[in-house]
């Protein structure tokens, strides 16, 4: 008995080690490229009529005219939307959001934003989110269902109607959306720039260890 | 650019003019189709094709033509687009057109007749007046454009689906193509189910008013499940037809179904 039960930490302690299993890389990357392809594809979509005063120089947008980004936007939204609801299913199926993401404590967040901002954050056990991550992570995933549920708003305003009713109104839905994708590009810029400050966490989203 | 007659009432000047700024990089609009400039920007970022455009651009409509389908299967005939009060009306509710107002076509009433042509029973042409004799009802919706923003108004007319009933059509055919006055032919094509949607209508006036120049007289068709694109002005004629004919915004690129 004891030597099975050795066996058994051992695979633990192998399966510990694996920090990104290959489904959560796989999905990663596939959300990457649709995520950039829906942002600057909806730069351009956003440059027909900006809701600012400002508009998206062509060089960063995709599509060269209304027409040509919306047949991105509309072709791209179905690798968004099948790859986040599979990430969101595997994700609430195999408990990796709960144990990965939960609890999160407004004093453990505090504790942890004091600790970043004083460069004295740890991330020497790869394996297991500081609170920080949790709040981020966790954010960007609640982000990511709102700017698909507020462009689902957009895109059948008549047939979900309830959808739309969820934001208020239609322009309402718009400005949600433009939002959302504001979030997400925050997000990209801290998120990137946190990955290259600490590559062994890009390398776990590559090879998984 | 030299002082000109922008005003009219129930014209938005601000609109107007950022529609006239729009109209500008109209070439760069027509090179999409032709010249395969779809992966624009990525292709600029990377230095290099990652894709051939033209096979990217292949694969783009062949998604939009999926796209058309799931639409289709979405679209529930029975769910009305929602109604607004009169207050609730966008003043002045915007113009909005590929040319200037200045452009937009000047149709002589007692000249003007309503082709009806394809799988319909009775063929024969309508007058304005003959039009005005048929009972009209009134809707304040709002009216979406494929840009993104939206504007309400109120619609009044003949709901489309009693008029093809009149009209004897073969209501099992797929579309109803209508083509226009404006500047280069406009046209465009619509689903039967859409045809037969409650809210579809044939529409004379707005805001209780004659139909003005700038929204489509003397008829436009009112679609509030579609798109603005696909809410046609100026409308000279109908076919009822099982062929897909295109239209003018859907030839260039834009989603053929564009529900709402």
């Amino acid at each position: 008995m004891s030597s099975v039960a050795a066996t058994d930490s051992q695979a633990g302690r192998a399966r510990a080690e694996l920090i990104q299993p290959a489904w959560v890389r796989a999905m990663h990357w596939i959300n990457a490229v649709a995520m950039i392809l829906m942002i600057m594809s909806g730069w351009q979509i956003y440059n027909a009529s900006p809701l600012f005063d400002f508009h998206f120089d062509r060089s960063i947008t995709l599509g060269g005219w209304l027409g040509g980004a919306l047949l991105w936007h509309f072709a791209a939204m179905w690798l968004l939307m099948i790859n986040g609801f599979a990430y969101l299913a595997v994700g609430l199926a195999t408990g990796r959001f709960r144990s990965k993401l939960l609890p999160i404590t407004l004093s453990g967040v505090i504790c942890d934003i004091k600790a970043a901002l004083t460069f004295t954050l740890s991330h020497d056990d790869p394996t297991k989110y500081n609170y920080v991550q949790k709040l981020l992570y966790a954010g960007i995933i609640t982000v990511g269902v709102v700017i698909v549920l507020s462009g689902l708003s957009i895109w059948k305003p008549v047939q979900l109607y309830y959808l739309v009713m969820l934001f208020g109104d239609y322009p309402t839905a718009r400005y949600v959306h433009f939002i959302c994708m504001a979030l997400i590009c925050l997000f990209l810029i801290v998120h990137v720039a946190l990955a290259l400050l600490v590559p062994k966490s890009l390398r776990a989203m590559l090879i998984g260890r | 650019m030299a002082k000109r007659s922008f005003l009219i009432p129930g014209v938005d000047n601000r609109l107007l003019i950022r529609d006239a700024i729009k109209v500008m990089p109209d070439l760069t609009r027509r090179r999409f189709i032709s010249g395969g400039a779809s992966l624009g920007a990525l292709t600029l970022l990377t230095g290099c094709d990652v894709l051939d455009g033209n096979s990217a651009e292949e694969v783009l409509k062949k998604v939009s033509k999926f796209n058309d389908a799931v639409q289709a299967w979405i679209f529930n005939p029975n769910a009305l687009a929602p109604t607004f009060p009169d207050s609730a009306i966008t003043k002045p509710f915007p113009f909005n057109a590929y040319y200037d107002l200045d452009d937009a076509p000047e149709i002589d009433a007692n000249s003007w007749k309503l082709e009806v042509r394809g799988l319909v029973d009775n063929k024969k042409s309508w007058t304005l007046e003959q039009l005005y004799a048929l009972p009209q009802v009134k809707q304040v919706t709002r009216h979406i454009c494929v840009e993104g923003w939206s504007a309400i108004g109120s619609w009044s007319g003949t709901p489309l689906r009693d008029f093809l009933k009149l009209i004897g059509a073969d209501t099992t055919a797929k579309y109803v193509w209508f083509q226009c006055a404006d500047k280069e032919g406009y046209n465009s094509p619509l689903d039967m189910p859409t045809a037969l949607h409650p809210q579809t209508q044939m529409t004379f006036k707005f805001a209780d008013e004659i139909l003005p120049r700038a929204y489509g007289y003397p008829m436009k068709i009112r679609v509030p499940t579609k798109l603005g694109f696909k809410n046609p002005k100026y409308v000279i004629s109908m076919e009822v037809t099982n062929d897909y004919k295109g239209g003018y915004w859907e030839d260039q690129g834009y989603n053929s179904f564009s529900g709402n």
